[in-house]
């Protein structure tokens, strides 16, 4: 065990932690969602099929944008502004990488991988199975600095989402069309940009670098708004982990003809 | 010889509460050498319990406000037997002292155009109270904690040392003060980590100890609390006035026993909260004393309808002086209709939506939900009067916050005077900051003026030494007393004999039971040895509050009249001629004596501003002949 | 109503000590600190405690009960079943002096390296003009008792000794977090709190704010915008390009 608590001094107290609640449980719980996440995401980002419904404009988030000469026909919003993908590259991989650095520095994420994965701390007071810890004052930590880049950028990847769900309400005759796909996709939608806005760096961007609120009244009603939803930013990141693997398991099934979607319009 | 730590310093400043800290301040920034000694962690003294505000006339909500008008209210509710020169001196500076603390980093809640926001309180005209929230205290404290820190900081820049110029010596008890002749010459105390002695040699000593409530075994004052100051100004030969004058908070907790004497904010029955005794019955509609018929309801009806409507109805008599309160729930309990717990009922439960209680009472509604596991929205709460503040203390000059022993001054709770029979809301926190400041400028001018330096002797060292570690080498032949025991036998018999209501065989009585407590003293044994040791602390604090207990019971005695924080069932009303009469203890180191000494009449310009017609209920007519009033 | 409960106190020194086991009464209503006050004044008089308030205002009584840093005198028995064997032990991230009592100056000494208020230097007495809304965020993180239970939770110095030196600790890094958002603070602080106080280390995972009596959000409304304004000024190039094209001073709006 650590020197921390048996350093000299101290009461020797001779074990890791006396608390008798299941402490333990949290940070499994956490390493089971992230890694149900991790697994799901990495096997249908590399898979290259079934991301798009044809009939009704569905694209799956993980291969939004599509922009090679690879994605199915109708798949690439923007267009095709480069050649075919050797099968390794995952088609979204404009967008995955900022959306990966995105969750891997949010200020939520940290908290979670840092107490579940790294166990630094596993749970409050109880010791941790390092010798030695420097937290995120050098490199590679001191990276998670960086994350109101991954911000801006999710952000614009939140509005090409917004544009997938809009362009989604297609029926195959080309007109408006609506079916449970289309509610799945906007719900997505919505939860990301929670998530996103309710993110730390979002708060210190709208406002809260400020000294003076009352100088700036828009920006402080803002952080104020802002600032509700952050109270909600460990929900939202575990929502939206959920209903990206639901939409695109949705679209999926729709796309590989294992369901097909209940239309309303 | 005894082995003990030295220290030289200019100024010792016990206790580390508002006052304290902020003659401190003063006495460091006069450029002397300043210690701080308290008994708690630095920053955890009793004034963190303060919760309504500072009281200042900064006229930031009611510019009418001034410091004449919050005089008069402060000699009102003192009931005219203040010392006027203090009131006059707090009303004056109190607001200076609360705009100094905005600079050491204070933040007050603020009024619309960015000022310090006042709210008001009871026996106060105007919004007076610079408050935050409900922990005005804890920012007052820290605050001037924080100030302390800067200064050393300054210190640090100039000499490298932080502690240069100003130490805290914190968990350290000074349990005597010695003298060289008649003068302060230092303080011996001991440290409770180790038990071991100290010695500070210092030409000037000022106490800032606070109250004495812990000697009631119902209080809201916290263990510190055990009258060390009066103790050790009395030992030193220093005199304390109007010690009969004990505040009681009508509403304090009973239940559970854990909180009990823990303070109900008066804001509770102000938002519609209303007092039940185990009938069910609004008791107080019975207890409307004559003076005051006019002004509150005398039924039910009317009583609600003054919180919606003031104009046009008489206030629910929940809202009666403190005082009255208090002795109206006292009242209840002895004639049987008392809540299981031996208090009465304080109900907001049905007066109000859930939410609503929920939003006005926020604090309230944690503390009894954190606290005694009671949902005050669901529930009535068990109330009963608590100890609450003390009066009296060290007769002082009002200037220079000395006491009559050259060398010694006392500033705060611990020094008597400035409230007078009963102190307002608000008014504490105040005095702390105008008196504490005073209190190290009279320290600092003193050292200044002294051609040389007095000087401790050996002798009374080792005196002191030998009376401290007495209770580890019990006296009794086999007869041992535990400590816990007897302070819990003194605080049942303060509580019942010399409590809220007074009468004098009961009083004989108390002052028997300290006698008895008094001859066993000697027996008291500790177990165990000096590093941290409760049981050696507590015999030590004992000492303290049997003498003051014994000043408390025979001022008590005396004054046969009820006026402010004294009330005697033998005699129930207020006497003209006692105004002027302050009671004076000192003690010759065996026996505690208590005399009579007139006070010194109000200056002319002050008794001017207040109207003949008020005067008259608390002046006799020889007094009044020279107002302007009588003269017309 | 009463019961026998089963307690296992820490009893010992800066050299050696134990878990003792003690069956003690337990009345209705009571809280952990009652408990020990009874242990004092009937089994164990030399049993050290440090308490003062027992309201919860003034953050002296900390201390680990079943493993969990909390403050004693607000913990009801009543959260505990009546067979369940009762752990009290002093704070395990502070030098211990004697039984449930430890040496807190650490926190002391942190408190005196933050560089204190520093108003405007022409600004007199009563001219202080501050907006409700700008004193906000400070006032909460105004409201510590210092019972330093965020100070003890801490991994960061908990479980690495050798890191007191370069890390104040959440409750000192509040404090700068307060000060740089004090309306009136004429001081830029983002620099000192990532040198000198060790907001790096800082791992964002909240220990602090779950053990607070206080319930201040110091993670999420202390530490979090501060780590923040230290990349704004240190770590963001952005603002560093900004500053340079547009000559702006460093100074907040």
């Amino acid at each position: 065990m650590t020197a921390g608590i048996n350093a000299p001094g101290r009461a020797r107290i001779p074990v890791r932690s006396l608390r008798t609640d299941r402490w333990w449980l949290p940070p499994l719980i956490t390493n089971l969602g992230l890694a149900t996440f991790v697994i799901y995401a990495t096997v249908r980002s590399f898979m290259g099929e079934w991301y798009w419904v044809d009939d009704y404009h569905y694209l799956t988030p993980f291969y939004s944008p599509c922009i090679s000469e690879s994605c199915v026909p109708g798949s690439a919003h923007f267009g095709e502004w480069i050649g075919e993908l050797p099968g390794w590259i995952p088609m979204g991989f404009l967008a995955l990488p900022f959306l990966l650095g995105f969750r891997l520095t949010c200020y939520y994420y940290r908290k979670a991988y840092y107490r579940s994965v790294w166990q630094s701390p596993t749970a409050c007071a109880v010791a941790e199975p390092h010798a030695k810890y420097s937290g995120e004052t050098r490199f590679p930590l001191i990276l998670q600095n960086v994350h109101r880049y991954f911000f801006y950028v999710a952000g614009i990847v939140a509005v090409i989402n917004t544009y997938d769900a809009i362009v989604a309400f297609h029926s195959p005759d080309g007109g408006f069309g609506m079916g449970l796909g289309n509610v799945i996709l906007l719900i997505n939608v919505i939860m990301l940009w929670a998530y996103t806005l309710s993110c730390h760096s979002c708060r210190h961007i709208a406002g809260g670098r400020l000294k003076h609120f009352s100088a700036h009244p828009v920006r402080y009603k803002l952080w104020t708004f802002v600032s509700k939803l952050n109270v909600r930013h460990m929900q939202l990141a575990w929502i939206t982990l959920g209903t990206l693997m639901l939409t695109d398991l949705y679209v999926m099934l729709v796309a590989s003809g294992a369901i097909s979607d209940l239309r309303f319009v | 010889m005894t082995q003990v730590e030295r220290h030289t310093y200019d100024v010792v400043v016990i206790g580390a509460g508002g006052a304290g800290l902020r003659a401190a301040i003063e006495a460091r920034q006069r450029g002397l050498r300043t210690a701080v000694v308290c008994k708690s962690l630095f920053g955890k003294a009793h004034t963190v319990m303060a919760e309504g505000g500072v009281a200042a006339s900064m006229g930031n909500v009611n510019s009418n406000d001034n410091w004449q008008v919050h005089f008069r209210d402060t000699m009102r509710g003192g009931k005219f037997l203040n010392n006027w020169r203090m009131a006059e001196l707090h009303a004056r500076e109190a607001p200076d002292r609360v705009w100094e603390l905005e600079t050491y980093g204070a933040l007050f809640d603020r009024t619309k155009d960015g000022r310090i926001s006042q709210r008001n309180f009871g026996g106060h005209e105007y919004p007076r109270l610079a408050h935050v929230g409900d922990r005005t205290g804890l920012e007052l404290i820290r605050t001037l904690q924080q100030k302390i820190v800067s200064l050393q900081q300054e210190d640090h820049k100039e000499t490298g040392d932080y502690e240069a110029k100003i130490k805290v010596f914190q968990e350290c008890t000074v349990t005597d003060l010695l003298k060289d002749g008649d003068r302060i010459a230092g303080a011996f105390g001991y440290w409770r980590e180790s038990g071991r002695f100290i010695l500070f040699e210092a030409p000037a000593v000022v106490l800032a100890t606070g109250g004495i409530g812990k000697s009631f075994k119902v209080t809201s004052n916290s263990w510190e609390y055990t009258g060390d100051g009066h103790a050790l100004a009395l030992r030193a030969g220093a005199t304390l006035i109007n010690m009969e004058f004990i505040q009681f908070h009508p509403t304090g907790m009973v239940w559970p026993p854990s909180v009990k004497g823990i303070l109900v904010t008066e804001g509770v029955r102000g938002d519609g909260g209303v007092l039940r005794n185990s009938d069910g019955k609004r008791f107080m509609f019975d207890y409307i004393p004559e003076v005051f018929k006019d002004k509150y309801a005398d039924n039910e009806e009317e009583a609600d309808r003054w919180y919606t409507d003031p104009d046009n109805n008489r206030r629910t008599p929940d809202l009666l002086p403190r005082d009255e309160v208090a002795r109206a729930i006292n009242s209840e309990v002895k004639a049987g209709r008392g809540s299981p717990h031996g208090g009465v009922f304080l109900d907001i439960s049905s007066r109000m939506p859930a939410e609503e209680i929920r939003r006005r009472l926020p604090s309230m509604h944690h503390q009894f939900k954190e606290l005694a596991d009671v949902d005050i929205t669901a529930e009535p709460m068990e109330v009963g009067p608590t100890c609450h503040y003390v009066m009296g203390g060290v007769e002082v000059d009002p200037d220079t916050a000395a006491a009559k022993v050259p060398g010694l001054f006392a500033a705060g709770e611990v020094a008597g005077g400035m409230h007078g029979s009963n102190r307002l809301g608000g008014n504490s926190l105040s005095d702390l900051l105008v008196f504490g400041r005073r209190a190290g400028m009279g320290a600092a001018d003193y050292v200044d003026s002294l051609a040389e330096r007095p000087a401790v002797a050996q002798s009374d060292v080792d005196a002191a030494a030998e009376k401290a570690v007495r209770p580890f080498d019990p006296q009794g032949d086999g007869v041992e007393e535990n400590p816990y025991t007897l302070h819990s036998e003194l605080q049942q018999s303060m509580n019942d004999l010399v409590g809220i209501i007074r009468k004098a065989d009961e009083i004989r009585q108390a002052l028997e039971k300290i006698e008895e407590i008094k001859s066993r003293v000697p027996n008291i044994a500790v177990e165990g040895h000096r590093q941290f040791n409760p049981g050696w602390h507590l015999a030590i604090d004992l000492y303290n509050m049997i003498l003051v207990s014994e000043c408390v019971a025979k001022a008590a005695l005396l004054r046969e009249e009820s006026r402010g924080g004294h009330t005697r069932d033998d005699h129930p009303s207020m006497n003209a001629t006692w105004r002027n009469k302050l009671l004076v203890c000192s003690t010759d180191g065996t026996d505690v004596s208590v005399v009579e000494q007139p006070q010194i009449p109000m200056r002319q310009e002050l008794f001017e501003l207040f109207e003949i017609g008020e005067l008259e209920k608390y002046y006799t007519d020889e007094e009044l002949a020279a107002h302007p009033g009588r003269n017309a | 109503m009463g019961y026998k409960a089963q307690f296992r106190v820490w009893r010992g020194d800066d050299e050696s000590g134990e878990l003792r086991d003690y069956v003690i009464e337990v009345n209705e209503g009571e809280v952990v600190l009652d408990i020990i006050h009874r242990l004092q004044a009937t089994q164990a008089p030399d049993l050290a405690v440090r308490w003062n308030c027992k309201a919860g205002k003034c953050g002296s009584c900390s201390a680990e009960i079943n493993g969990k840093p909390r403050l004693m005198c607000m913990t009801r028995m009543s959260t505990f079943t009546e067979d369940e064997v009762i752990t009290v032990t002093p704070m395990r991230t502070f030098p211990v002096v004697r039984d449930l009592v430890t040496d807190v100056s650490f926190n002391y000494t942190k408190a005196r390296e933050v560089q204190s208020f520093t108003p405007p230097p022409d600004l007199k007495p009563g001219e202080y003009r501050m907006q409700q809304v700008d004193v906000e965020r400070s006032q909460e993180f105004r409201k510590c008792i210092e019972c330093f239970l965020c100070q003890n939770t801490c991994h960061v110095i908990r479980d690495h000794e050798e890191n007191k030196e370069a890390f104040s600790g959440p409750r000192f890094l509040m404090r700068v977090a307060e000060l740089e958002m004090h309306p009136l603070d004429t001081a830029d602080r983002r620099d000192a709190a990532q040198d000198e106080h060790g907001l790096g280390y800082c791992n964002i995972t909240k220990c602090c704010t779950e053990v607070c009596p206080e319930h201040i959000k110091i993670t999420d409304n202390a530490l979090i915008p501060m780590k923040e304004r230290v990349a704004g000024r240190r770590y963001d190039p952005v603002v560093w390009l900004g500053n340079k094209l547009f000559r702006r001073s460093s100074k907040k709006s």
